[in-house]
């Protein structure tokens, strides 16, 4: 089999997938407790009126046109009406995907930025107490639940030391922000040269970064340290070694990269770690996010908003692990050229 | 000074979970210019270590205990590392046991040697490829072009190992080591690959030191055989003399063990398995499983001594036989 | 060395002491909290760590350690049943699947691709929400969550299993299909059933405390770990560290010696995964 048909069967695989994401998406809010008219119409609404926002909503029709609806709806980009803030849902998810979307670059640039060295020193450095060090971040990494991690950090670095802001959003509440472009504060700050904006903005990022970061980061520094030292191992690695190469050279040259092509496989796990760590985070750092609202709506019984947030992140985690699949493909010449 | 290479009292241990493994133990050779010397022995007796300590690719667990390696006027163990670099591929270089793991799964081969030229030879890209698609067809290789922008997986094992020895070659070597360069190739394509290195050896005057437990291989492409057993060098002599006149108890195992069509006696299995090198006894590690063991050999190592021209045995029984034991 | 294997092991007991001190705090939280867990006093509201109250008491004067012991009691409870369920339902479909082929496989399979196309987080608080905020159904969530993990072991192992020789030879001797599943292709599946069932054990006390943490699963009064931890996140920003520290420490402990145990009886049990630690 080529490339070419791999990549094509692989991307006819998600057609099914993504059926079967809206259908379960549908069946959560089918069976979800509560009268979305019930809560749409108020509590003051007579019965009149909630049967005749159930007929306005379609909610007295049979399941399946109910679903063919909502399937037509979500073609047209119609994720449907939050009861709460009274806006159709889009609108909401505009407005918060760029603060999850700018937490989760954040700490997959922190897990990055600290995980990957980490596992290669590790693992070139065996046995020694750096060694131990990391593989004790990796396994208590794991355990550590995000929301402790966040809330310890919180104590330490804004209780005791003073120096992180209180955890209430973005941005600081005198700070106007940025004007919109790419909707991330840091990059809008940036690009707009708005220096304030851009500083209050990587102030209030540094904690729930930092808190995300770190549980995304025990994986990647896990799979990392044993990917290196299988590669460092390896008869292609002592080859290079024996050929002159400096040593160096051959561990962050020829081994690094061979270790990071198993860790492209890792990127759709961290995804699902990023999209769990969002919710919790962004609620102990009022992080207005997705996540953040997923769980107002979960409170209110908003079932718009839940609907598309599941799916959202569904139908994002089908893709990022298309993308994975891709990228491995990409990355490594032994399945490119098969 | 007539040798390319001298080893003496090379030891290496290997620091386990189970304790420490005596993986070669005071073994001293040396290596004439533009001979090939075989080292034999079974899986295990320390062959492939010895190869890879003779460039200092030993890595922990792994350590050079003790010994001297010189060459070329120098001791190799007592070379800062940086200078190191400048030995390894470029006057001695290595032949791995697996060409196909030995190659970088996602680096063209090509690029895999262009960059040797760049390292050793200094020289721009372009020039270090010209020489790249030249040096694959002297091993070889037909449409150097085309195989050069391959990578590993998508060439068959003998072409993997021509471009292994290709590599090895890049930089004009004097000595070329070969660890069991045709395990696991067709014997068509093993003759081939063995052919080949006597002649590039013959051709640019570099000696080689031929890995392998094949005696077979031996006898065809050697000069000088050394036998290795369980970490020991037990004998050495050329090829001829090793052969006819085997002095080790188990060089002689090994020889009768050879199959041959000319002879009707069935080859004999050498009796008892490779010792275990975690903390060995002293002595020779070969008396458990040797017909003529005296009390000695379980006490003392024996020391390698010359039995003739160009032969050299370490074994109390031999020693005792011929009458030059001192004790 | 032989030191440095005594000092793994010497890890893994101390993990499976945790273990173990966790379960009996559980089991005999009534006689073993030194104070009614739900019982107010004023007196001592938001008292830091002291004597008399070693893990410090919340806003209405409740003992904290009285209550973390209780807590725990609903955090094992909730993850030993969710992994009992998962196992069961899991290994079932995965030996169905893998045994029978065909179409129940297929049908298995593509189940387990719908379940697998969430991450199991962010579909244990869905099904949650669906099912509305109690105990069995945080159960249920994670229990639903994590059947992937065993219908692709089982499966996996009896496609191999199959088509060995002892299957064969149960088969000439007459054994019917469910037999031979039982009796003599499962007790091969039973090591990596344990070592996946472990470390699960982990997965499930985080996914009950974080969702619990955000208000989704165990409901006041019942406490739990996670909603112990969230009654205190409010106070983290006024210095009264006690209320967060000691059920996250908690919550860490307990996963980090299923973890461990886990890890450890994969070496024991999975030769082929041991020396990648």
């Amino acid at each position: 089999m080529g490339f070419g048909r791999y990549v094509l069967h692989r991307l006819l695989l998600v057609v099914p997938t993504l059926f079967g994401v809206t259908l379960i998406s549908f069946t959560l809010v089918y069976v979800l407790p509560g009268n979305p008219a019930l809560v749409k119409a108020g509590s003051l609404a007579t019965p009149e009126h909630v049967a005749a926002i159930e007929r306005q909503m379609g909610l007295d029709r049979p399941v399946h046109v109910q679903y063919w609806r909502y399937l037509t709806g979500l073609l047209r980009a119609d994720l449907g009406e939050s009861s709460s803030t009274g806006r159709p849902v889009l609108e909401d998810f505009r407005q918060r995907v760029p603060a999850t979307l700018e937490l989760t670059l954040a700490s997959l640039l922190v897990a990055a930025a600290i995980g990957i060295p980490l596992g290669v020193l590790s693992a070139v450095h065996r046995d020694t107490a750096l060694d131990h060090a990391s593989r004790l971040v990796g396994v208590g990494g794991v355990a550590m639940p995000s929301f402790w991690t966040g809330l310890l950090l919180l104590y330490v670095f804004f209780y005791l030391l003073g120096v992180a802001p209180p955890p209430l959003g973005r941005i600081a509440a005198d700070v106007v922000p940025p004007t919109r472009l790419t909707g991330l504060y840091v990059i809008d700050g940036a690009l707009t040269g708005h220096g304030t904006a851009l500083l209050s903005a990587l102030h209030h990022l540094m904690l729930p970064a930092l808190t995300l970061g770190f549980a995304v980061m025990a994986p990647l520094t896990r799979m990392v340290r044993a990917t290196m030292l299988e590669i460092l191992e390896s008869d292609y690695v002592k080859a290079a070694w024996a050929a002159g190469l400096p040593r160096r050279r051959v561990i962050y040259g020829d081994a690094l990269r061979n270790a990071l092509i198993p860790v492209i496989t890792l990127l759709g796990v961290i995804f699902g770690f990023l999209m769990a760590g969002n919710v919790v985070v962004e609620m102990v750092f009022a992080w207005p996010g997705l996540g953040h609202y997923a769980v107002t709506s979960l409170v209110t019984k908003d079932a718009g908003p839940i609907q598309s947030f599941v799916l959202f992140v569904a139908v994002m985690y089908v893709l990022v692990n298309l993308s994975v699949d891709l990228l491995y493909g990409l990355a490594d010449p032994r399945i490119r050229l098969r | 000074m007539s040798e390319l290479l001298e080893v003496h009292d090379l030891t290496v241990h290997f620091a386990t979970e189970d304790g420490l493994v005596e993986a070669v133990d005071n073994v001293s050779f040396s290596v004439r210019p533009g001979e090939i010397l075989g080292v034999v022995g079974e899986s295990g007796s320390g062959k492939s270590v010895t190869a890879h300590a003779l460039l200092r690719l030993i890595r922990p667990p792994g350590r050079i205990v003790r010994g001297e390696i010189r060459f070329e006027g120098a001791d190799l163990l007592a070379l800062p590392e940086a200078r190191m670099g400048a030995v390894r591929g470029a006057r001695i270089a290595l032949v791995f046991q697996s060409p196909r793991t030995a190659l970088n799964p996602v680096l063209t081969v090509g690029r895999q040697i262009a960059r040797l030229y760049e390292l050793h030879q200094h020289v721009a890209p372009a020039e270090a490829w010209r020489r790249t698609i030249e040096m694959l067809t002297l091993v070889g290789i037909a449409e150097p072009e085309r195989r050069a922008r391959q990578y590993a997986h998508q060439l068959s094992g003998g072409m993997c190992q021509r471009v292994m020895i290709a590599m090895a070659i890049a930089s004009s070597p004097r000595l070329l080591i070969a660890d069991e360069p045709t395990t696991g190739l067709d014997v068509s394509i093993a003759a081939q690959i063995l052919d080949l290195l006597r002649a590039l050896g013959r051709r640019t005057g570099a000696s080689i030191v031929l890995i392998t437990h094949d005696l077979g291989v031996v006898a065809e492409a050697c000069d000088r055989v050394a036998v290795m057993h369980a970490g020991q060098l037990v004998e050495i002599a050329d090829v001829h003399t090793l052969f006819k006149r085997p002095l080790h108890p188990y060089t002689q195992a090994l020889v009768r063990s050879i199959p041959r069509i000319d002879r009707e006696v069935a080859m004999e299995p050498i009796p008892g398995a490779v010792p275990s090198l975690l903390a060995p006894a002293p002595g020779c590690r070969y008396a458990d499983r040797c017909a003529r063991v005296l009390e000695v050999c379980r006490r003392e190592r024996p020391v390698l001594r010359a039995a003739g021209a160009s032969h050299e045995v370490a074994c109390h029984a031999v020693e005792v036989e011929s009458g030059t034991a001192v004790r | 060395m032989p030191w440095r294997r005594l000092a793994r092991n010497r890890l893994s007991f101390a993990a499976l002491g945790a273990i173990l001190v966790v379960t009996v705090a559980a089991l005999l939280a009534p006689w073993l909290a030194p104070y009614d867990p739900d019982e107010p006093d004023a007196a001592v509201a938001l008292a830091s760590v002291s004597v008399r109250h070693p893990l410090g008491t919340d806003l209405y004067g409740r003992d904290q350690l009285s209550r973390l012991i209780h807590a725990g009691r609903v955090d094992l409870l909730v993850a030993l049943s969710a992994t009992a369920i998962a196992l069961t339902l899991g290994a079932t479909l995965g030996a169905a699947a893998g045994y029978r082929g065909g179409w129940v496989d297929h049908l298995v399979m593509r189940g387990v691709d719908a379940v697998m196309a969430f991450p199991a987080f962010i579909l244990a608080l869905a099904i949650t929400a669906a099912l509305g905020n109690s105990t069995a159904n945080v159960v249920a969530a994670i229990a639903l969550t994590h059947v992937p993990i065993y219908t692709r072991l089982i499966r996996g192992e009896m496609l191999k299993a199959r088509e060995t020789e002892y299957a064969e030879a149960a088969r000439t001797v007459g054994n019917r299909p469910h037999q031979i599943v039982l009796y003599h292709l499962f007790p091969n599946c039973v090591p990596p059933l344990i070592v996946q069932a472990t470390l699960a054990m982990g997965f499930a006390i985080l996914t009950v405390a974080a969702l619990s943490f955000i208000g989704l699963g165990i409901q006041p009064p019942q406490s739990e770990w996670g909603q112990m931890t969230a009654e205190g996140a409010g106070y983290v920003v006024s210095g009264e560290w006690w209320l967060v520290l000691f059920p996250g420490f908690a919550i860490m402990l307990t996963v980090l010696a299923f973890n461990l145990v886990g890890d450890t009886l994969r070496d024991l049990l999975d030769p082929r995964m041991r020396g990648v630690r």
